[in-house]
């Protein structure tokens, strides 16, 4: 393939991002502002399944961590959520329950669920412990707790949390089309009347708009990120934080000593 | 007088509701067909510890590079972010003008997709070797590269290990889509025939069950890997 | 009593000895109807391994990866050396395919060569197979394409509505009955449908029917979509054994808009002369038995009894004597 051949490619994809033009065999148009519908759909999709999930992991993920129960869930989660492969996960929808958009939102929305509760959980429960019960000893309890010293802690990992499940959920929604959701996935899954230059283009959206998402997100956790908590990146900042942990091999030995019965 | 064909297609009764045509969970079809799956799993098996070996690879390296020169951390870690953020199936279709349908394209982006949890996880475990440890390290004689491979590896493999784990899981998932790319493996099975609960399921759960088999692998090379943490938990 | 049963048990036999051997050829000696089977029989030819290996493509859908593993097997039983690669697309992918020589052969129907590549329009394809066919062959001759001899059986296009959405419809069984009752219906079918001729496009022009919505799908849940509700009406196959189970209902395409749909195996001019005479006998051989009811039987095996196409397209060349 040469360079120009290459080159040429994504020229006509571009173009048919532009313009509309008929389709392989011709008859229909596709192409032009019908990418706008295409993108609608699937950030429509997208922001339902996010939506969702966030209502049902954030609650949960925090209040398990405040009370300190739940970490097997919380990490086995993680690790299944991992290893189910999310194109499986649509056609055993699509296999049990058939197609349609309520039947990927719920696919999506158990794809989004795994990361955002265990950053819940784990935001809560990284919280300093000698924080929390300084703010007991100044009289606060419970909900006061959570909502003045571990909420606000917790805030920027679980705001990580929901990012990787945008992003996620915004990729796995280009295969849409498999279960007759007519978003962005539509001109890869249908190439055969999009032809090869409509493929290429929503590759190319697709792959814009999870940057975009990334980015967006990336910036609102960022935004809910306490001052203080705002990490010190630079060289002599990280060789401070390493000077200032314990060794482990001296830990390892002191635990074992005292864990002797 | 013509020949009377003596060999003829039978047709079969399919009056009867059986479970297969009924659609639903039949373990008797799974145990006799279950060899077809055969070769998409050991294809699957090659792609994913095809780009992991080779992400890793190239992960090691880039972690060296930003080992000796600092400045080259924040750059690379941009790069593979963005690497990792595009959606497989996009990257997949990015890279077909240029790599064609077939294994190729499918490993591409699979060990794109490592290199951001590998690269920092590796770096990670550097930097958190401890100061003192370095210090005494030295003091003791060892030149820098004697350092690294018998310290501060060492010290490191624990994160090193982790994101190996979490790297070789997400590609087990990811390698469902390569079929997308002309590169087989379970996800080819699946869309053989998505309505059929059985197959699904099937091919499925041997994608969730080749991720906690490598997964184990993993963490059997850590434990004999470091055999003082075995000590310690004694 | 045992005796008699035996004696009667005994006629009965003969009897059907003495129709089979009537049935067989002229000669009528037992070895004759042997002679009728072993005629059938593909036969190795060693020379055949010294050609150039054949690459068998096919489309994406089950009758498809039948005929392109029965066509594979028997070439491989005449002695070529035969490459799969099945599942190519639908006919624009598979068409291109060939043409650029990524495969050397696949099937494809009449009707749809015609009809999307060469903008044949639907309703002024011959509607006798055999016209159809030598329309077929003209054409992809133009194209340096061999057409070779076609199919007994036909597998048109059609669209299928559940008993219940017929009956609410007004108890239809043709087509044409659907006039001015789909505003608010919707219709399924693989994506390359809404730019087809012999689907949505030709439903709007010869039928006038205009439908709310047009839902893309695999075509592998053509049937599914229906049965599910999620969709009104739907393109089918005629030769698919889910119409029957799935109790659905057939529309007569009364104003004959569907055009004969007989497969033939389109060839790269190169590859077929360069297999030399026993490619076309051997195609030529086990097609004779592709009759409509065989075809319905071996989709019925992989669609509903789950079977591989690759199995179902051995058991046919067995049972139908082309293979020992």
């Amino acid at each position: 393939m040469t360079p120009v051949a290459f080159l040429g490619q994504f020229g006509d994809a571009v173009d048919i991002i532009l313009h509309k033009r008929e389709s392989v065999a011709g008859g229909i148009q596709v192409g032009g502002s019908e990418w706008l519908t295409l993108i609608g759909e699937h950030l429509r999709i997208s922001a339902v399944a996010l939506a969702i999930a966030c209502a049902i992991a954030i609650p949960l993920g925090l209040w398990l961590g405040h009370i300190g129960r739940g970490e097997f869930l919380a990490s086995s989660f993680a690790n299944i959520g991992r290893a189910v492969p999310t194109y499986a996960l649509i056609a055993f929808f699509v296999a049990y329950i058939g197609i349609g958009f309520r039947n990927v939102a719920l696919a999506l929305t158990l794809l989004a669920i795994p990361p955002i509760f265990t950053n819940a959980y784990v935001g809560m429960r990284q919280v300093d412990r000698d924080t929390v019960d300084a703010g007991r000893g100044m009289g606060l309890t419970g909900w006061g707790i959570v909502r003045g010293i571990e909420l606000p802690m917790a805030l920027p990992i679980l705001f990580g949390g929901i990012r990787i499940s945008a992003v996620n959920v915004v990729a796995t929604a280009t295969l849409g089309p498999i279960a007759g959701v007519d978003d962005l996935g539509k001109p890869i899954i249908n190439a055969n009347v999009y032809g090869s230059s409509g493929r290429l283009a929503a590759a190319m959206i697709v792959a814009l708009l999870a940057i975009g998402v990334e980015l967006a997100f990336a910036g609102l956790q960022r935004a809910v990120t306490p001052k203080g908590l705002k990490l010190d990146d630079s060289a002599a900042g990280r060789r401070r934080r390493r000077l200032a942990r314990p060794a482990p091999l001296p830990q390892t030995i002191a635990q074992r000593g005292g864990s002797t019965e | 007088m013509r020949p009377l064909v003596l060999a003829v297609v039978q047709l079969h009764d399919r009056t009867r509701n059986t479970c297969v045509n009924q659609n639903g969970f039949c373990p008797k079809w799974i145990s006799d067909h279950i060899g077809d799956y055969l070769s998409p799993l050991w294809r699957h098996v090659e792609l994913v510890v095809l780009s992991v070996a080779i992400g890793f690879a190239l992960a090691f390296g880039l972690a060296l590079l930003a080992r000796r020169w600092q400045w080259l951390g924040a750059p690379i870690s941009a790069v593979s972010g963005v690497l990792y953020t595009i959606p497989s199936l996009a990257a997949f279709f990015l890279l077909l003008p240029l790599t064609g349908f077939g294994l190729v394209t499918a490993v591409i982006v699979l060990v794109s997709y490592t290199l951001l949890i590998l690269f920092r996880n590796i770096t990670v475990g550097l930097q958190n070797v401890p100061g003192e440890v370095l210090d005494a390290a030295r003091g003791m004689g060892l030149t820098s590269r004697e350092l690294l491979w018998r310290v501060e590896l060492p010290l490191a493999m624990p994160e090193i290990i982790a994101g190996l784990r979490i790297a070789t899981t997400t590609t087990v998932g990811l390698a469902a889509l390569a079929f997308f790319a002309g590169a087989g493996g379970l996800g080819e099975k699946i869309n053989a025939d998505i309505t059929f609960k059985s197959n699904v399921v099937v091919a499925g759960l041997l994608c969730v069950l080749l991720a906690a088999v490598l997964d184990l692998m993993l963490v059997g090379l850590q434990r004999l890997a470091m055999p003082w943490r075995r000590a310690a938990r004694a | 009593m045992r005796y008699r049963i035996t004696l009667s048990a005994l006629a009965a036999l003969i009897a059907a000895l003495a129709i089979a051997a009537c049935g067989s050829s002229s000669s009528s000696t037992s070895s004759s109807s042997t002679t009728a089977a072993t005629a059938g029989v593909i036969a190795k030819n060693t020379a055949n391994a010294s050609k150039p290996t054949i690459k068998i493509g096919s489309k994406n859908f089950t009758e498809e990866f039948i005929l392109g593993q029965i066509y594979a097997q028997a070439l491989q039983a005449a002695g070529y050396n035969v490459k799969k690669q099945l599942n190519l697309g639908s006919e624009q992918i598979a068409y291109k395919a060939v043409k650029g020589g990524q495969v050397d052969a696949y099937p494809e129907y009449t009707g749809t060569a015609l009809t999307s590549f060469f903008k044949v329009q639907s309703k002024d394809v011959p509607k006798d197979a055999q016209a159809a066919y030598q329309e077929t062959r003209q054409k992809l001759a133009a194209n340096n394409l061999t057409a070779l001899p076609p199919t007994p059986f036909t597998d048109s296009n059609g669209f299928a509505v559940t008993k219940a959405t017929a009956a609410k419809l007004g108890n239809i069984t043709n087509l044409s009955q659907l006039a001015g009752k789909t505003k608010n219906l919707t219709i399924s079918g693989p994506p390359e449908c809404a730019q087809r001729d012999d689907c949505l496009l030709g439903l709007e022009k010869v039928y006038g029917l205009k439908f709310k919505k047009f839902t893309p799908i695999d075509i592998a849940l053509r049937e599914e979509v229906l049965t599910k509700g999620q969709s009104d009406v739907g393109l089918v196959f005629t030769t698919d054994g889910a119409i029957k189970k799935n109790n659905l209902v057939l529309l007569n395409d009364d104003k004959k808009l569907f055009p004969p749909y007989n497969v033939t195996l389109i060839a790269r001019n190169p590859a077929v002369s360069k297999a030399g005479p026993d490619f076309q006998k051997t195609i030529a051989l086990v097609n004779k038995g592709l009759t409509t009811p065989v075809m319905q039987e071996l989709n019925a095996r992989v669609d509903l009894d789950k079977q591989s196409p690759a199995a179902v397209a051995a058991q046919y060349l067995k049972e139908s004597g082309y293979i020992r």
